[in-house]
């Protein structure tokens, strides 16, 4: 069981919340012509490490906030988790 | 190689079985090879022997970072099936169908093919519809399908939940008779025997750590056991395909996980078939040891761990529960995890690459061992000719930004669904 900490509600159990993915990943600009390329880049390709990943969260049956989490996806050990508009 | 047959049993009863030849040698690797194949899984062993086989391109190793068997292989629920809607992996699998169907009699190895059938249960109305949507696209390909009812699923599955306070009641279902399951370890160790007798080196516990590219060109391999010169490589390392391909400055549309599967203690057979709830996301069948094999969801984020977490574990048998009621008196022996290789639309990649001499065979999300045979005989095909064949001409890399994705069910990686 995996005890992730809300950056608002604090420790919780891995039912409260659901996973969003690399937090590594942009949005292409709104309203500026966008390639094959970078959309491919942004709607498929993910970062996928064996090792520390930055990743998102959602406190779905909790405050329902995203935030980020720095994760070891070899050991699931969390290290650190941070608000959206915070450093990780 | 000394073949397995009733004779050489009795033959080697004589001398209480201490006479068998090895199954396969323990080789040191060669300074060079026609082709290396990275990962001795199903897929990795299956193409060697094609490559021998089919295309007699015998200088060949495979290169095992652990032993041949430990990854997914040995970890799998063993389902076979080729119930697909759209075209290119309706072809795609049932061509493997055909494969598994004389397996035994090709490796001279009994990996006990059993066609019990496969059977998806609809929980309504428009479920039923969708399904025959599917049973009619199966049998346009020459695919077995059959729409079963309520009254012979009652028959066939009499453990099934048909009770009126049902919360998912049984309107019916889709049945592929010639799926089923098949031995896995016997799999990979008929198709290791066979190759090993062709001529291919299998080479254990040599972990590919680089490659040599020149000039776009690929010229070798870097392992732990030293530098073999090669021109060609195909890669077959499942849910470690990413950490190979960032060596070869490569970003793929995967994503690895973990799912997990369990087996419960033994009992005596009560279910025949292959049986998957439409509910949500559970498969379950009865082992030749009586066990009830059961599987359903990723734990639902990136992991190389080869273990997961037990609230999946609940889940997936909440619904197993909701589907065999009886099951909820079952005592589970083990429960264990492989990494799978997701890919962004839930279909594979079969494929060359833009470096000459890099093959990709990976993106096997939950349902690769039904692979195992027609992905080797693929895969093999496009190293050996330089190109795809027909069967994986829809399992390109380059799919996902030209936008011919193959997305038979519209889940992916399922990150975003939650
Ligand atoms: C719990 C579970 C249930 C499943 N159920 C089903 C099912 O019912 N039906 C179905 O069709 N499929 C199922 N699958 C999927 C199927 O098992 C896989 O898609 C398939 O086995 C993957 O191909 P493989 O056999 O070649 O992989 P693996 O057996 O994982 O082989 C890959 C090999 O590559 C090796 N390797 C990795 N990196 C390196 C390196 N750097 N150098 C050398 N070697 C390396 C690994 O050690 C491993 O042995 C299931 C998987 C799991 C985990
Ligand atoms: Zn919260």
């Amino acid at each position: 069981m995996l005890e992730i900490k809300c950056p608002y509600c604090g420790k919780r159990s891995q039912n409260e919340f659901s996973y969003g993915g690399d937090a590594a990943v942009k949005r292409p600009e709104l309203g500026k012509e966008v390639s094959d390329k970078e959309w491919d880049n942004f709607v498929y390709l993910r970062k996928n490490p064996r090792g520390n990943h930055r990743e998102f969260w959602h406190h779905v049956a909790g405050c329902r906030q995203w935030f980020k989490v720095l994760r070891d996806t070899s050991t699931h050990e969390i290290f650190k988790t941070a608000r959206l508009d915070e450093e990780l | 190689m000394q073949k397995y047959s009733i004779f050489s049993l009795i033959k080697n009863a004589f001398s209480n079985h201490k006479n068998w030849e090895v199954a396969w040698k323990d080789p040191e690797p060669k300074k060079q090879y026609d082709v290396v194949i990275i990962g001795g899984g199903g897929h990795g062993l299956a193409t060697a022997y094609y490559l021998a086989k089919e295309h007699k391109i015998t200088n060949v190793a495979i290169l095992e970072k652990g032993w041949i068997g430990g990854g997914n292989v040995g970890r799998n629920t063993t389902i076979l099936r080729s119930n697909y809607m759209w075209d290119a992996n309706g072809l795609f699998y049932e061509y493997g169908m055909k494969l598994w169907e004389n397996l035994s009699q090709e490796l001279n190895y009994n990996v006990m093919y059993s066609p019990r059938g496969i059977i998806n249960l609809a929980h309504s109305d428009a479920q039923l519809n969708t399904y025959s949507r599917r049973g009619n696209s199966m049998r346009l390909n020459g695919i077995d399908a059959v729409m079963l009812g309520r009254d012979e699923l009652k028959k066939m599955i009499p453990f099934a939940d048909f009770s009126s306070s049902s919360r998912f009641p049984i309107f019916g279902g889709l049945m592929q008779p010639r799926g089923g399951t098949a031995r896995h370890d016997a799999v990979a160790w008929g198709y290791a025997r066979q190759a090993d007798s062709l001529g291919v080196d299998i080479i254990q516990h040599c972990e590919v750590t680089g490659f040599e590219v020149q000039n776009g060109k690929l010229t070798g391999v870097q392992t732990s056991r030293g530098d073999i010169k090669t021109k060609k490589v195909g890669l077959c390392v499942a849910g470690s395909t990413s950490l190979l391909a960032e060596k070869l400055n490569m970003n793929l549309p995967i994503e690895s996980h973990v799912l997990q599967a369990c087996v419960s203690e033994p009992v005596k057979p009560f279910l025949d078939h292959v049986v998957t709830f439409g509910a949500g996301h559970f498969y379950c069948s009865q082992s030749d040891k009586g066990e009830m094999v059961m599987g359903g969801d990723l734990d639902g984020y990136n992991s190389y761990a080869q273990r997961g977490n037990l609230p999946t574990i609940q889940h997936v048998l909440s619904e197993g529960v909701a589907m065999f009621p009886n099951l909820s008196r079952l005592k589970m022996l083990r429960t264990w995890g492989g990494i799978m290789d997701m890919s962004m639309d839930g279909s594979p990649i079969i494929d060359k690459t833009h470096i000459e001499g890099v093959y990709l065979n990976c993106g096997w999300c939950y349902g690769g061992f039904k692979a195992t045979p027609v992905s080797g005989w693929t895969f093999a095909h496009t190293i050996a000719q330089d190109r795809v064949h027909e069967l994986n001409s829809k399992f390109r890399l380059n799919r996902f930004s030209t936008g011919h994705l193959i997305d038979e069910k519209g889940v992916g990686t399922k990150t975003w669904i939650g």
